[in-house]
């Protein structure tokens, strides 16, 4: 089942350039929802069935897929968006940059040192990409949604090269990181609240006061 | 390769573009609510222009009574390279991609500078829209080429575009989604379509490939119409072998079905542009290359 | 095991009960008495020593003594000051800022004593999340946007470093390894494991446990988060979390110095740690917010723990020192700083000076404690920042030496150039008296922890000295 594997980390590619080249973020947001569907599938293809595989697949669909976008729904629904806040560099710029490190992940992929099961697979290569992908939302966006939507995105890279240990290490790791992430967004929400009431917009870029006097 | 087959290819090319307008425009009036026009009214058009007389400005050269000739030319020697249904095309042989790619960049060629000829500020204006559109699509048609030659292993055309099936689905099924949708871009871009350009406009500033082609008149519009429904076809037949991964082996079986899936591919085309409006003018680069990161991400798979 | 098991459980415990007492003037007294606690059993852990096993988790060796002790005393002197702190500032609610502390605590108590790698990160990250809503106390623009940036790039740094212990697990397993996230199996492993993935980790533990300590390029948040947290919150933050950042930081070290050649590593931290002394001092001149200026001395520090593991030799044991010296000092500062914010009703350093004619007390103590952080003698700081020094001297890196001689004074200056007029000089006349008055239980917790860093750096008492040097021992390259 290798091969449906590769074709679901594709697609996880695909949504990588969806969600850097997107205005809207409520696209944003249903994109890593759906890119959560993918990836919380990837360790059922990738290995043998057993419960425990079972009930990571459902704890990990639940928290990426469901309970995280949600939170972020509904924190955007309390926030009222009237400007189009330009990425640092545009729009372009963004897909243009995706496209570069893309081909730079594919590039370091093939000069790491990998067991003889992992060779031909595209985890690698694809978690080095969405990580990335995820470094660059992180930068360039202004709003801060945008921005927890690109630390999720790097989570999703963190969490695709974590699979390739699923068999060999135990998943407490995968889970307390689970855990975690969820916690983390929690607070990043609370605080998005917070910044909306106080600056009546989420746009990071009005949060100048504190800095280093000229 | 049989007479027949020649034959048919010949006649398919000759008759069959301007039905596909008619098509595209009776889907969207359907969707609208109205009736629309007759199924065959392009061919009515080419028919009346054909017995008017033509205005030539004083201002304009040769370049201008060239354009719409080279471009009708080159679009029919590319016709006679591509394969239509599960057949081979007339002329066909190792390199015959590139020579493709470039002959429809020639019709452009000459498209653009005809309009530039004329010295009007509109003209040039969307001389300079479509050359900067066309740009960013070009390249996505190489690479798209460029893989699926990697896939097949072939530099015809015939080889290259054949080679699609079932099997290559399952084993690059994520390359070929990719390689569909940016060709799906490129299908509408390359024919002035919505989302990338507006066909119904008669707004001289919206306009990209309409007001290339505003000031010909009679035979030479005639030529020009159908040389832009040619072009449908002739992309239209290229993505058709991409996007359908089915082979049938009866010869007349064949065609048939390679002219219903054309005529499908119309009305997809009308629904598109009855679904959608019209991309902000700025929207249209950053599309465009999403579809060509979107097939370098496909090359990048089938590389591997 | 259960000296450790209790030192985690108590401040949790302690913290659960703080959320539960409904009054807030009674509320902040939990916090001291957990903290006498937890100090008397981290004595008693620290005098009790076993021998690990290499399937441990949880275990307590010389490095972990040395940071227990180090916050175990800064939180005790943090908890005191609290009482009145909080009194003073009635109108806040402190139900979050005292759980949170406490639920601080029990994380710090558990990443010194974490030998499985994972555990140690879940620790760290829990120090994180909870640390985020006690920067934001004041409830002001500023603060929500310094604990904005601090949350989102701590956040990122901590998935960083998760990222790196991926990579050192999955280069267990190319390797043909059982694989182990255990600090003393991995020791073991060490020389075995394919480079690449191991310097790979390495990089990203440093990158990230490095955001979390404040080194530079990735301490653009220290400067906010410390300015506009409260006090007691920066003391802890500086000398509480900084320091765990710093401990994942040595864990891996401790893995990669196994590993063969080592200079690489070597390169690295001491090019990261100059680095981050060079930012701190650049920015430690005309700096005119003073719990800014402690936020780039932080920063300053933590290059200056980067720049020793990455020295080696006499280095090693001025690092260990500075920690316990660090801490003492950050501490004295930050509460100080938090009394002459009250006082002046501002940070600024143009509107809070003659501290000495307003505040006496503090003022002096802000004065000596300016001189124990910047490392004068007296003060155990000179001990182990003059250690680090020979240690760079010794190994034959002169340039290394002349450089960081060069930026510490740099540093002091700059420093100096705020501290000075602050403490001197008289209260600008137009500004209305603020209610603040010195109180013992305001002053008494950074005297205490002066008069101990004044202490350790005349004569360091042999129990102590015996911790340092075992915990010396273990980050010394095995030939």
């Amino acid at each position: 089942m290798n091969f449906v594997a590769d074709q679901f980390l594709a697609i996880v590619l695909l949504i990588n350039i969806v969600i850097l080249g997107t205005r809207r973020i409520d696209i944003a947001i249903r994109a890593i929802s759906i890119q959560g569907i993918f990836i919380g599938l990837v360790p059922i293809l990738m290995h043998n069935f057993s419960y425990h595989l079972l009930a990571m697949t459902l704890l990990v669909l639940a928290v990426k897929a469901i309970f995280i976008p949600w939170l972020l729904l509904r924190a955007t629904r309390k926030v009222h968006f009237t400007e189009d806040v330009r990425p640092l560099f545009g729009y372009s710029g963004n897909i243009i940059a995706c496209a570069l490190t893309t081909v730079l992940a594919f590039a370091i992929a093939t000069h790491l040192p990998l067991t003889t099961a992992h060779q031909g697979l595209l985890i690698v290569p694809v978690s080095l990409a969405t990580i990335l992908a995820g470094a660059i939302n992180l930068g360039t966006r202004r709003k801060a949604i945008d921005q927890v939507v690109g630390y999720l995105l790097l989570e999703n890279g963190i969490f695709l090269f974590g699979l390739l240990l699923t068999e060999t290490m135990p998943l407490m790791v995968e889970a307390g990181a689970l855990l975690d992430l969820i916690a983390g967004i929690f607070v990043m929400g609370i605080i998005i609240n917070h910044i909306n009431r106080e600056f009546s917009s989420i746009d990071t870029s009005h949060m100048t006061a504190l800095r280093e006097p000229e | 390769m049989l007479l027949a087959d020649f034959l048919i290819h010949l006649l398919l090319v000759a008759i069959m573009p301007p039905l596909l307008f008619g098509i595209i425009n009776r889907t969207k009036a359907l969707i609208a609510g109205r009736t629309g026009p007759p199924l065959l009214q392009t061919y009515y058009d080419l028919y009346r222009l054909l017995r008017k007389g033509t205005v030539f400005s004083k201002t304009t050269t040769w370049v201008f009574k060239a354009g719409p000739i080279v471009t009708l030319a080159t679009l029919l020697i590319a016709s006679l390279l591509i394969p239509l249904g599960n057949h081979h095309p007339p002329v066909s042989f190792n390199g015959d991609m590139i020579l493709f790619a470039y002959l429809l960049a020639l019709g452009r060629f000459f498209t653009t500078i005809a309009a530039l000829d004329t010295g009007s500020c509109f003209e040039w204006m969307g001389s300079v829209r479509e050359v900067s559109f066309s740009c960013l699509a070009e390249p996505v048609v190489f690479i798209v080429l460029l893989s699926l030659s990697r896939l097949s292993g072939s530099l015809s055309l015939s080889g290259l575009l054949t080679y699609s099936s079932a099997m290559l689905w399952m084993t690059s099924g994520a390359a070929m989604i990719m390689l569909v949708a940016s060709l799906f871009f490129i299908l509408l871009a390359e024919n002035c379509r919505i989302p990338f350009d507006d066909p119904n406009t008669h707004l001289e500033l919206t306009m990209i490939h309409e007001v290339m082609a505003l000031d010909h008149s009679g035979p030479a519009y005639g030529m020009i119409i159908y040389g832009a429904t040619l072009k449908l076809f002739i992309l239209g037949a290229f993505f058709l072998h991409v996007a359908l991964p089915l082979r049938i082996s009866n010869g007349y079986l064949d065609w048939l079905f390679f002219m219903g899936s054309i005529i499908l591919l119309s009305v997809v085309v009308g629904l598109v542009e009855s679904c959608m409006a019209r991309f902000r003018m700025t929207r249209v680069p950053q599309m465009l290359l999403s579809a060509c990161v979107l097939s370098t991400f496909a090359m990048i798979l089938v590389l591997r | 095991m259960l000296p450790v098991t209790l030192l985690i459980l108590l401040p949790l415990l302690g913290a659960i009960t703080a959320l539960l007492i409904p009054s807030n003037q009674k509320r902040p007294w939990v916090l001291p008495v957990v903290a006498c606690l937890h100090l008397a059993l981290s004595f008693i852990a620290v005098c009790y020593s076993t021998e690990s096993s290499t399937n441990d988790w949880i275990h307590l060796d010389a490095i972990g003594k040395v940071f227990l002790l180090e916050f175990s005393l800064l939180f005790c002197a943090c908890s005191f000051y609290a009482i009145d702190y909080l009194q003073y500032r009635h109108e806040r609610d402190n139900r979050v800022l005292c759980s949170g502390m406490l639920v601080c605590l029990s994380a710090m108590s558990l990443t010194v004593v974490a030998h499985h790698l994972g555990l140690l990160w879940l620790a760290i990250e829990t120090t994180t999340l909870t640390m985020a809503p006690m920067v934001y106390f004041n409830h002001n623009a500023r603060s929500i946007e310094a604990t904005w940036k601090y949350m989102l790039i701590c956040s990122v740094g901590i998935a960083l470093a998760l990222l790196g212990i991926l990579f050192l697990a999955y280069s267990t397993v190319v390797a043909g390894l059982e694989p182990s996230l255990i600090l003393e199996e991995l020791q073991g492993y060490a020389s075995r494991l394919p480079k690449v993935w191991l310097n790979a980790a390495f990089i990203f533990m440093l990158v990230g446990y490095g955001t979390k300590m404040g080194l530079a390029p990735m301490h653009t948040w220290k400067p906010d988060a410390y300015g506009e947290a409260p006090g007691i919150v920066g003391a802890m933050m500086a000398g509480g979390l900084a320091n765990c950042g710093f401990l994942g930081l040595i864990r891996i070290y401790q893995i990669c110095m196994h590993s063969g050649d080592v200079r690489f590593f070597h390169y690295v931290l001491t090019g990261m740690g100059l680095f981050s002394i060079a930012v701190a001092a650049l920015f430690l001149v005309r700096q005119t917010d003073f719990k800014r200026m402690l936020a780039y001395s932080s920063v300053e520090h933590m290059g200056l723990f980067t720049l020793a593991l990455g020295l080696g030799g006499k280095a090693l044991f001025g690092a260990m020192l500075h920690i316990i010296a660090n801490g003492l000092g950050k501490g004295v500062m930050f509460l100080i700083s938090g009394n002459i914010h009250r006082a002046f009703a501002s940070k600024n350093m143009e509107l809070a000076q003659g501290t000495m004619k307003r505040a006496p007390w503090s003022g002096a103590l802000f004065l000596l404690g300016f001189f124990g952080l910047t490392g004068s003698p007296p003060f155990a700081t000179f001990a182990s920042e003059f250690s680090i020094f020979s240690g760079a001297l010794e190994q034959g890196h002169l340039l290394i030496a002349i450089t960081l001689a060069i930026l510490l004074s740099v540093a002091f200056l700059g420093m100096s150039f705020t501290v000075l007029p602050v403490v001197f000089g008289d209260p600008p006349a137009k500004r209305q008296r603020t209610k603040y008055k010195d109180t013992i239980l305001l002053i008494a917790p950074s005297m205490t922890l002066l008069i101990l860093l004044a202490i350790i750096g005349i004569w360091l008492p042999s129990p102590l000295l015996d911790i340092l040097n075992s915990a010396t021992a273990l980050l010394e390259v095995p030939k």
